[in-house]
């Protein structure tokens, strides 16, 4: 029983290893470049398309009409970043009902590893709309008494956002390997289904939380422009 | 420990390689593709919209036609009509004229066929009753007549006006050959002794004369002068005068015919006949 795939080391030279979080991680990645690659081959100008290719229509106005009611006000300056986010993490979970695999989001690593991605992220969001003096003029705000309050929650976040895609992720895939122990009959296929339906939920909410810390980044100066939208939370 | 450094540096790099690889691979290409799609469908929309525009604008025109065809049509149509009407009135008008005219050539024609037969009927009329008026007299005259018409023109010899008288003397002055009496019978030569005596009582002087017979003269005495001058007294000259009588009535009639033709409204009855008594006629030419 491992509690995370990191525990699973298929080869290590030194300080390099290849264990099954980098695996899978890459099978994701295949999956998901081959797949758009195999779409996006034959892609139609017309009114008439193939079935796939609405799929990811959908999928991809979907995206970015979130990030615009999330109130950023270019989507798809930021598609590329949080779409991937969303597409790698929802990819991740949904590939929980193939027999044999882990999720790469049950591994704390991976989800440090994109919470700090967000991280890095906000600032270089935050300084090419506003430059670096406007970017950190929002730390002062309202005062600078509010300066290591606001390091703080940047901080916070970023450990929050990792560690409850995990939890999540890891809860959804213990829970399943106990039940398999104790019920192995029907009960685990309906924890897997919860397991689907949590890890589309968890998907969505670290992309959206994702854009929020983004757009909270971007839009410091200009509040009048455009009447700020309730995230969905 | 849970987090392996060594992971989380692989996984974010490998999370940054897969956000190049789905913006080149994914986000790219179905974003261009909408993009493409939307411009195009902008692109329709806006060419229908150029289209509707063009054909509400000849919807339009074609409507302003038809309805100015219509009017004209109309106006063609009403200005056809009136002439037609018009054209109507006068072929009637013609038509009207053209049996107006016939008509009254019709009853000119009636007429004048009347008239003519008229005419013929009074001709014939008028021949008939002098040929029975000669004849009759014909039969009539025998010498006992001639008598007394050689008496009768003896007085009138001697009842004649002087200038009558002197014309016919001067007359006889010049002649170089002798008068002629001519008579319907052979005159006795008694008779022709008065007359002589007569002559030459009346001229005072010696009339040279020579009798003739003439049966065209019905009854009567003939006295012609050589150089044409002439006292004589006939039946035939009475007929002869009635004959113009009534030549005159007749040509009196044909002439009111003619003025009422010319002037229907205005009739002119027909005058009683009023025949004029055919007066014995004394000729000196």
């Amino acid at each position: 029983m491992h509690l995370s795939p990191d525990q699973i080391i298929f080869w290590q030279y030194g300080l390099f290893k290849l264990n099954a979080t980098i695996v899978y991680t890459w099978g994701l990645m295949l999956l998901l470049i081959v797949g758009s690659k195999l779409i996006t081959r034959k892609l139609s100008t017309d009114l008439q398309r193939s079935r796939w290719q609405n799929l990811l229509e959908i999928v991809v106005t979907a995206i970015e009409k979130q990030i615009e009611e999330v109130g950023l006000r270019n989507p798809r300056q930021y598609l590329g970043f949080l779409g991937t986010l969303f597409l790698f993490v929802a990819t991740a979970s949904l590939c929980t009902i193939i027999p044999g695999y882990e999720p790469p989001t049950g591994s704390l690593s991976t989800t440090v590893a994109l919470a700090l991605c967000v991280l890095v992220a906000v600032p270089f969001f935050g300084i090419l709309d506003q430059g670096l003096g406007g970017y950190l003029k929002s730390y002062v705000e309202p005062t600078v008494i509010m300066l290591p309050f606001n390091i703080i929650s940047e901080m916070s976040r970023t450990l929050a956002l990792a560690v409850r895609l995990f939890g999540n992720m890891m809860s959804g895939a213990m829970i399943i390997g106990i039940l398999l122990t104790i019920t192995p009959f029907i009960f685990p296929i309906v924890m897997t289904v919860l397991g689907l339906l949590t890890g589309m939920v968890q998907a969505y909410i670290f992309s959206i939380l994702a854009a929020v810390y983004i757009a909270a980044a971007t839009r410091t100066r200009k509040p009048k422009a455009e009447p700020e939208p309730a995230p969905k939370i | 420990m849970l987090i392996d450094w060594f992971t989380v540096g692989a996984q974010a790099l490998n999370f940054l390689i897969l956000v190049w690889l789905m913006k080149r691979f994914l986000y790219q290409p179905i974003l261009h593709a909408i993009d493409e799609r939307e411009k195009r469908i902008a692109a329709e929309l806006s060419d229908a919209d150029a289209k509707k525009a063009e054909a509400l604008k000849e919807r339009d025109e074609f409507q302003h036609k038809n309805e100015l065809f219509d009017q004209q049509r109309a106006e063609l149509l009403s200005k056809a009509m009136e002439e037609t009407k018009v054209e109507r009135q006068r072929l009637l008008d013609e038509a009207r004229q053209a049996a107006d005219a016939l008509s009254a050539k019709r009853q000119e024609t009636l007429r004048n066929d009347a008239h003519y037969l008229n005419q013929a009927i009074s001709r014939r009329t008028q021949q008939e009753v002098f040929a029975i008026a000669r004849k009759a007299l014909m039969d009539l005259a025998t010498t006992g007549l001639e008598e007394r018409l050689s008496e009768v023109f003896t007085r009138r010899l001697r009842e004649m006006d002087a200038q009558a008288k002197e014309g016919l003397a001067e007359a006889l002055k010049i002649a170089t050959e002798p008068s002629l009496v001519r008579s319907a019978f052979d005159l006795p030569a008694e008779q022709r002794a008065v007359i002589q005596n007569a002559l030459n009582e009346t001229f005072s002087a010696e009339v040279h004369i020579r009798f003739e017979t003439a049966p065209d003269l019905i009854s009567g005495i003939e006295f012609t002068t050589a150089n044409g001058q002439k006292v004589a007294w006939s039946i035939a000259d009475y007929l002869l005068s009635l004959e113009k009588g009534v030549d005159e009535l007749l040509k009196e009639k044909d002439k009111s015919i003619a003025k009422a033709n010319s002037n229907p409204e205005a009739k002119v009855k027909p005058e009683p006949d009023a025949q004029p008594e055919p007066k014995p006629e004394e000729k000196s030419q």
